[in-house]
């Protein structure tokens, strides 16, 4: 066949011609650049712009950090040190940093206790936030934390927290015991249970208040970043379960408890976090008993804890109403009770569905425990804006002090955000 | 729970039943749900009773008739000292609403760009926008609200570098465009100054208003009439602007812009926006726009891109496939959240306090509260005023939701 027409044609290409490169302005990163920078009359001059801003901003900012200088006692070295070079006076936080992370009264010496738990917490936290990877057996470590972080922070006998945790694991082994015996029951025991070990506990707490103790730091002696640490951690993982029974509470059929649920959520939905603190700090007294001793730290945790699991509750509720119809009747079908059809089908579904939602109420309340400062509490704003700028040796360093305060806040929560939106793909299991 | 085959039994009623039958375990629910609730208020109400402070002083709410006796910096309504606790009260909701209202307008401006620009194909742009979203979300508003009070109160000049010199030479600084001047009192814009007749030019204005949405009616009933199609937007600008400097002049305006001038210490007419006022306003608006940027983002992306082809396959040209078809139903899913959003816009109004901005929250929850000592009727007042805003809000949002739901089946 092939030399069919070797005499009517003169040449016949025998291989095929190799493919030309495409044009210069079509590859790489000229194209990238048309494509995506200067598409267009309109599209150049937003380019031109948005480079004019990058470069506004960098041009302030690279030096301030650069030329910045970490020495010196007070603001007049640092202009000294500084002169006209345009750079930050850093001396300040070289010489606050503990008082922006622990606040002004919490005892120097002690400082290693908080230290050490917030490093203990790199060993907690990955068997919660990555169990799907770990053994199960390491969540132990995430259990045990809560009461050895209070032990750190607080001080005190190491009765307490020990009695604490206790108290709850006698309950949850009550509980597993008879759940068969029907959810309520179980519930209902485990709670006694636990109540009995606490008061027994308690009793011996009361009888050797000294034995394995160190040193106890009353609450108020909180401050700085800590302050909002612990605020944002116990209200958050304290207003989870709250919410999940309020929003449970306003789907349910019970008239009541559904009333309740709605005029609760309502309300704490309806007046600004601020004014609940105020409620913390004025009002709240009135309505405990005058010899409870609750200070302004637990009475702010209450109420922190009652906006955050509103919020959380309606976000549960987007997804207990997200879930299909099918999913409930079919849990009725196979004859689960109430308790057993929300713990097996609907929860595991619906609180999927909220985890963005949820982390976004958390992100948010951890944002909103700044707020303390209003109420003269020393949290990092507080502590920033009260001793530190009123200080003689540091008054204007404004820039330097709020940067950090920023640089704080935005590492924690885009790192939980982050986090959450790995999680939600991790736990995607539609085939979409 | 019941079959065709096993009927309920008729044996009547037995005690064990109001645990083990579900039709009668609701009730036992409900009733130890209704005993609990009672003894945690009676308990509650108990204390608050017993309590010696609040027996001493009791409640009442004749405080708000006794002269307030403190300053307010920005008074929207005449007030002096000697007026009553009410009326700075009132005052301070006032100013609530006004930073409310004026940062719900730019965060919505400043949200629809960014959330737009976001998704725009220019890759400096996107990112500058993804960084602006980023930085603000995860930041405190609180944080925002200081820093923006901090820059506006220490690094603008100060008023004395606006004055003119002894000699008659020229100051210092002048002012932008001869009608504004940033200093660190505040800053200073024109105010529109209304004469005597002013109210005929706001009549005519209003008329103005009225009369493009005529125009834009009697465009539509064409259009759908006799298909022939009229132009909108000029037509509705001369509406709105011609009537208005007509009149303006034909009276020997009366309307004119005020511009401050600087007077021998300070600047005289013109309007003042405080610090406190401008850090509250534009903290905000930025850190709100960050989140009504990533509504506006979903809202878009939600709508699916068949629709936008589908619209430019029936011949749409670009702007009118926006406006037809992608922002209808956008503006579904955006609308909800944007409102949740004005809502928190408003609530984040109370860290007035913080930068001392005469709020709500400042005049009564601050100074009236500390002067008169009267906490659990100051807390009640404020929580329900911002209760009362918010529900009304929600249930506006509720009826206007139904209102664009996809009506399904």
């Amino acid at each position: 066949m092939s030399d069919t027409h070797a005499q009517s044609v003169a040449f016949v290409r025998r291989s095929e011609i190799p493919p030309a490169p495409p044009p210069a302005r079509e590859t790489g990163a000229v194209k990238w650049v048309r494509e995506n920078l200067f598409s267009g009359a309109f599209n150049s001059i937003m380019t031109i712009v948005g480079l004019l801003i990058v470069f506004y901003l960098l041009s302030g900012l690279i030096p301030w950090i650069l030329n910045g200088t970490w020495e010196g006692s007070d603001i007049r070295d640092c202009r000294e040190i500084l002169g006209n070079s345009g750079g930050g006076c850093f001396a300040v936080l070289a010489e606050r940093w503990p008082q922006l992370l622990f606040g002004f009264q919490y005892p120097d010496y002690l400082r290693w206790r908080p230290t050490l738990a917030f490093v203990l917490l790199a060993v907690a936290l990955p068997p919660a936030l990555f169990a799907m990877y770990l053994p199960r057996w390491t969540l132990a470590a995430t259990a045990l934390y809560p009461f050895a972080a209070y032990w750190l922070i607080w001080g005190g006998t190491i009765l307490a927290p020990v009695v604490a945790a206790l108290g709850i694991l006698a309950g949850y082994l009550v509980f597993k015991a008879i759940e068969k015996r029907g959810f309520v029951t179980a519930l209902a025991a485990g709670a006694a249970t636990a109540f009995i070990v606490w008061w027994i506990g308690g009793l011996i707490v009361g009888e050797f208040p000294r034995m394995l103790s160190i040193e106890p730091v009353p609450s108020r002696q909180m401050g700085g970043f800590m302050l909002n640490l612990i605020l944002g951690v116990i209200c958050v993982s304290l207003s989870i379960p709250l919410g999940i029974v309020l929003a449970l509470g306003r789907q349910s059929r019970l008239p009541i408890v559904k009333g309740f649920c709605v005029v609760f959520i309502e309300f704490v939905r309806g007046v600004p976090l601020i004014t609940l603190l105020f409620v913390a700090n004025v009002v709240l007294a009135y309505f405990l008993p005058p010899d409870a001793n609750f200070d302004l730290i637990i009475r702010v945790i209450i109420m922190i804890t009652m906006f955050a699991s509103a919020y959380i509750a309606e976000v549960i509720r987007g997804g207990l109403a997200a879930l299909p119809k099918g999913q409930y009747e079919a849990a009725d079908s196979l004859g689960l009770d109430y308790p057993q059809a929300m713990r097996l089908i609907i929860l595991p579904q619906a609180l999927k569905i909220s985890i963005p939602g949820i982390v976004n109420v958390a992100v948010g309340l951890f944002k909103d425990t700044t707020l303390v400062s209003v109420i003269s509490m020393f949290d990092l704003v507080g502590m920033i804006r009260g001793p530190i700028l009123s200080s003689t040796d540091w008054v204007g360093v404004y820039w330097e002090l709020w940067a950090f305060a920023c640089l704080l806040f935005f590492v924690v929560c885009y790192g939980i955000s982050q986090y959450s939106q790995w999680l939600e793909r991790q736990l995607t299991t539609d085939h979409r | 729970m019941t079959t065709m085959s096993d009927p309920p039994r008729a044996d009547g009623f037995r005690v064990s039943k109001l645990i083990n039958d579900t039709r009668y375990r609701s009730y036992t629910f409900q009733f130890i749900a209704l005993v609990l609730l009672i003894l945690g208020f009676g308990w509650l109400i108990n204390n608050a009773i017993n309590n010696p402070v609040l027996r001493e002083a009791g409640i009442d709410f004749t405080f708000l008739q006794a002269p307030a006796g403190y300053d307010i910096n920005q008074q929207p309504i005449s007030y002096d000292s000697q007026d009553t606790h009410l009326r700075a009260t009132i005052i301070g909701a006032i100013n609530t609403l006004i930073v409310a209202f004026l940062a719900c307008v730019t965060a919505t401006i400043l949200g629809v760009i960014a959330g737009v620009l976001r998704l725009s194909n220019n890759w400096i742009i996107k990112k500058l926008m993804a960084v602006y979203v980023e930085l603000f979300r995860n930041i405190p508003v609180l944080i925002w609200i200081i820093i923006i009070f901090t820059v506006a109160a220490n690094t603008f000049p100060p008023i004395s570098e606006f004055r003119i010199p002894r000699d008659g030479s020229d100051p210092e600084r002048g002012l932008l465009f001869g009608m504004f001047a940033a200093t660190n009192q505040g800053v200073f814009i024109p105010r529109l100054d209304f004469a005597e007749q002013g109210w005929i030019i706001a009549a005519v204005a209003l008329a103005s208003v009225a009369g493009v949405f005529c125009w834009r009616a009697f465009a539509r009933k064409e259009l759908y009439e006799k298909g022939r199609e009229l132009p909108v937007f000029w037509p509705s600008l001369l509406i709105l602007i011609l009537p208005v400097v007509i009149v303006n002049f034909a009276l020997g305006s009366p309307v004119g812009i005020e511009n401050p001038e600087m007077g021998r210490f300070r600047f005289e007419g013109g309007f003042l926006l405080r610090p406190s006022l401008i850090s509250l306003w534009f903290a905000l608006s930025v850190y709100t726009g960050a989140f009504i940027a990533e509504n506006v983002r979903a809202g878009i992306l939600a709508v699916s891109k068949g629709q936008t082809e589908a619209a430019a396959a029936l011949g749409l040209r670009p702007g009118r496939i926006m406006s037809l078809v992608v922002l209808p139903q956008a503006l579904r899913v955006i609308i909800p959240p944007l409102i949740s959003q004005y809502l928190n816009i408003t609530k984040n109004t109370s860290l007035a306090i913080a930068v001392g901005y005469m709020d709500l929250t400042g005049t009564l929850g601050g100074i009236t509260l500390n002067q008169t000592g009267r906490a659990l009727e100051c807390i009640l007042l404020l929580m329900l005023f911002y209760l009362t805003f918010s529900l009304a809000i929600s249930a506006i949002m509720n009826i206007y939701n139904r209102s664009v739901a996809l009506k399904e089946r």
